[in-house]
């Protein structure tokens, strides 16, 4: 099979070996979850419980109005112990529930078990990944059934699972594919019936062939679902890059995948949807890569989603010594974070220790007009001109050289030998132009 | 754990290139060529050079230091200044002459202009034609072995004598330090190409369109491509990264403009020579070629 890529990227060290042979395995079961009750790109949450109530595993308790969002639900048999503000993983004050664990788990989502993909209508499949709160697991938390609803003027004829995995250090996906792949595929097949989409795609980068061979075997009766390697290359992973690989589509500045009739999510979502489908399990857990050379054992965990980050590393072996930085999610688009006392969300798929010498200071000196950031950008962009523009408040020229295209991937400040930090500049240049769009309207 | 954690932006992780490691690998590519000139010129190829990039190193210290900038000097980029401005000099030039070049080079060509990354034009070059303009006389006087010579293109254009071929190539040719080995040349390029830290589009324009114009116009294609400074230039002037294009469109249009210019001016204009002009005339317009040749980016309707 021959390995399909994108234009232009980058490569950067990958560093999986940390944890990619390390089975999933269950975290402790919390004594406390602090779990955010804004999981998703969206409209906002209302609590549905309050301080004092008894709450079973899997029940709602948080919901919206709005066809943009995501519930939330206990990742824990408890009582809800508080209702505060609290920092998550993205540097966001959100409000969220605190409950203290009891000494077992019920489960009670109020879902039903579904053997059988057969016995429901595309419909109730995207009424199910609504009612369990599926989000995007890769990281950018859109609302799963938001993605497969397809509007009455578009067509859909594939659905793509991402499992790229590109972004150097995290194996979550790679152990899910691994460890189950017939709930992807059965995930897949969900996702497809429920767009209408007739076929699928799983795009794997080459550097798993363990992943590769286990997807194809689970996957050599259905005609219709095809498995490909990809390049390891970063961002492979990238939705549209996804889309440049496998099927040559290119989507429209501004669009969507579905503007070009795909649908992608992440293999690691499909996995989610197949557990609400079958177990009637809420998306209350997933998996994550503890690793980086700054924790004592790396591993890769299942964990309820509240836990704080402070007891996952606790997990993995606490911090070493030498530990510098933990980020949560990979290195080229992870958070850096001011301490562990941050609860974990949906789309927390990896903490990330890095040590010392591994964080240089990175002093930028002067650009030299090398281009190696130019002839990085996945998205082809020219960022050294963005950046130059971004400093001097040169609005028009943004938004005419396309800024709002970066997807802040990172490959340009990756490869920029003068350490400017150039993704910081872009995402300034970005909202400048979305404050000036938002003046205009 | 006891020290705070680091926070900054993404991305975490960075390439291990730098400015200083390019500008060194840059010195290091030189090397051969600066061999080539000491083998032929002997002690005297030593002097010029060492005497340039003195010039240019101390010309940035002072500079950098009057105007209480970091001291940056070991960033390499002055050396590969001094060198160029060095291997563009006859063996017969005065010392004080190119100590002088390298002076304006750095002090006019880079630091007038904010220093490195702000230049406009590339600096040895500057350097040069200022020496050019100020002492033509030193500037074209030629020796081989204590023998006054002309260069392989001024006897070709004031005499119609040719120079063999294999001698063009491999050295052993009147002209200016660099220019004798295209060889050398090659050799430092290659290793360039090979780190990944030169761009290969703008000398292949630039040597292919002076090799298919000055045949299309009856001249000998070989002869101008080995006989003078088009392999110094193009090699490592024109593709210097502060003064080319940064799209790749923009690169093959610069050395395409800088080849026709070269062809122009050799077989048209008042010089045998023709490449330093070609590249500096070239790096004015990059802004504009960067800017008619922005690439269409991703799903970019244009
Ligand atoms: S400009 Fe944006 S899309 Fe392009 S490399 Fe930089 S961060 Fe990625
Ligand atoms: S990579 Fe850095 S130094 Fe090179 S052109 Fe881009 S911004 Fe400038």
């Amino acid at each position: 099979m021959k390995a399909l890529t994108f234009k232009q990227g980058i490569h950067p060290e990958y560093n999986k070996e940390l944890t990619k042979d390390k089975p999933l395995k269950n975290a402790k079961r919390p004594e406390e979850v602090i779990i955010p009750i804004k999981q998703h790109i969206g409209a906002p949450l209302k609590a549905l419980v309050k301080k004092g109530d008894q709450v079973d595993l899997g029940q709602k308790i948080a919901d919206g109005d709005s066809f943009v969002c995501a519930p939330i639900h206990a990742s824990v048999s408890g009582t809800v112990k508080d209702i505060r503000k609290v920092t998550d993983p993205g540097g966001n004050t959100v409000d969220a529930v605190v409950i203290e664990a009891a000494d077992e788990d019920t489960l009670n989502s109020g879902l039903d078990k579904h053997e059988s993909l057969d016995e429901l209508e595309a419909g109730e499949i995207r009424n199910i990944i609504r009612e369990a709160g599926i989000v995007g697991m890769g990281g950018a938390m859109f609302p799963t059934h938001v993605k497969v609803s397809v509007p009455d003027d578009k067509n859909v004829d594939y659905v793509i699972l991402n499992g790229a995995e590109c972004e150097p250090y995290l194996t979550v996906d790679h152990r899910v594919m691994v460890e189950r792949p017939k709930s992807i595929i059965f995930g897949l097949k969900a996702l497809m019936k429920a767009s209408g989409a007739p076929k699928g795609i799983i795009g794997i980068e080459e550097n798993k062939p363990e992943a590769i061979e286990s997807m194809q075997d689970a996957a050599k009766n259905d005609d219709n679902i095809e498995v490909q390697a990809l390049e390891t290359k970063y961002p492979q992973g990238g939705e549209k890059m996804l889309i440049e690989a496998l099927i040559s589509r290119e989507v429209p500045a501004g669009g969507l995948p579905l503007d070009v009739g795909v649908v992608v999510n992440n293999t690691s979502t499909a996995a989610a949807v197949a557990d609400a489908i079958r177990d009637g399990k809420p998306l209350y857990e997933r998996s994550i890569s503890i690793t980086g050379r700054g924790i004592n054992s790396p591993q890769n965990l299942i964990y309820r989603i509240g836990t704080s980050i402070a007891e996952l590393v606790e997990q993995a072996g606490g911090l070493k010594d030498s530990a510098a930085k933990v980020i949560t999610g990979g290195p080229m688009m992870g958070a850096a974070q001011k301490h562990l006392n941050i609860p974990t969300v949906k789309g927390t798929s990896g903490i990330l220790v890095l040590v010392k010498d591994e964080v240089e200071d990175f002093e930028p000196s002067p650009c030299i007009n090398c281009a190696r950031c130019v002839d990085a950008c996945p998205m082809f962009l020219m960022p050294t001109q963005l950046v130059n523009y971004a400093k001097h408040d040169m609005v028009e020229e943004l938004e005419e050289w396309q800024v709002l295209s970066c997807i802040e991937c990172g490959s340009c400040s990756f490869v920029c030998p003068a350490k400017i930090p150039l993704v910081h500049h872009l995402r300034l240049g970005k909202a400048q132009v979305m404050a000036k769009k938002r003046e205009e309207n | 754990m006891n020290n705070e954690l680091i926070v900054t932006s993404s991305p975490h992780v960075r390439s291990q290139d730098s400015v200083k490691k390019i500008m060194w690998s840059v010195v290091l590519a030189l090397l051969p060529a600066v061999f080539a000139a000491v083998y032929f010129f002997k002690a005297r190829a030593i002097s010029v050079v060492l005497t340039a990039v003195v010039g240019a190193v101390l010309t940035e210290y002072i500079f950098q230091k009057v105007r209480n900038k970091k001291i940056a000097i070991d960033d390499g980029s002055a050396v590969v200044t001094g060198l160029l401005l060095a291997l563009t000099l006859p063996p017969s030039i005065p010392l004080w002459t190119a100590f002088f070049g390298s002076v304006v080079a750095i002090g006019l060509g880079k630091q007038v202009f904010g220093g490195i990354g702000q230049n406009p034009f590339n600096p040895a070059l500057v350097g040069r034609a200022f020496l050019t303009a100020a002492y033509p006389v030193l500037m074209t006087t030629w020796t081989v072995d204590g023998v006054s010579t002309a260069t392989p293109l001024s006897k070709m254009k004031m005499d119609g004598i040719a120079t063999d071929t294999w001698n063009l190539f491999v050295g052993q040719i009147g002209g200016s330090l660099g220019e004798t080995s295209a060889l050398a040349l090659l050799l430092g390029f290659a290793y360039l190409l090979y780190k990944g830290y030169v761009n290969w589009r703008i000398p292949l324009a630039m040597v292919g369109t002076v090799f298919v114009g000055t045949f299309a116009f009856g001249a000998d294609p070989i002869f101008h491509l080995f006989g003078g400074g088009l392999m110094l230039g193009a090699l490592f002037m024109a593709t210097d990264m502060v003064s080319s294009p940064t799209t790749k469109n923009g690169r093959w249009i610069f050395g395409l403009g800088a080849g026709l210019l070269v062809v122009v001016i050799r077989l048209w204009g008042g010089y045998p020579e023709g490449v330093m002009y070609s590249i500096l005339l070239m790096n004015t317009a990059v802004p504009l070629i960067d800017r008619y040749t922005r690439p269409r980016s991703l799903g970019e309707v244009k």
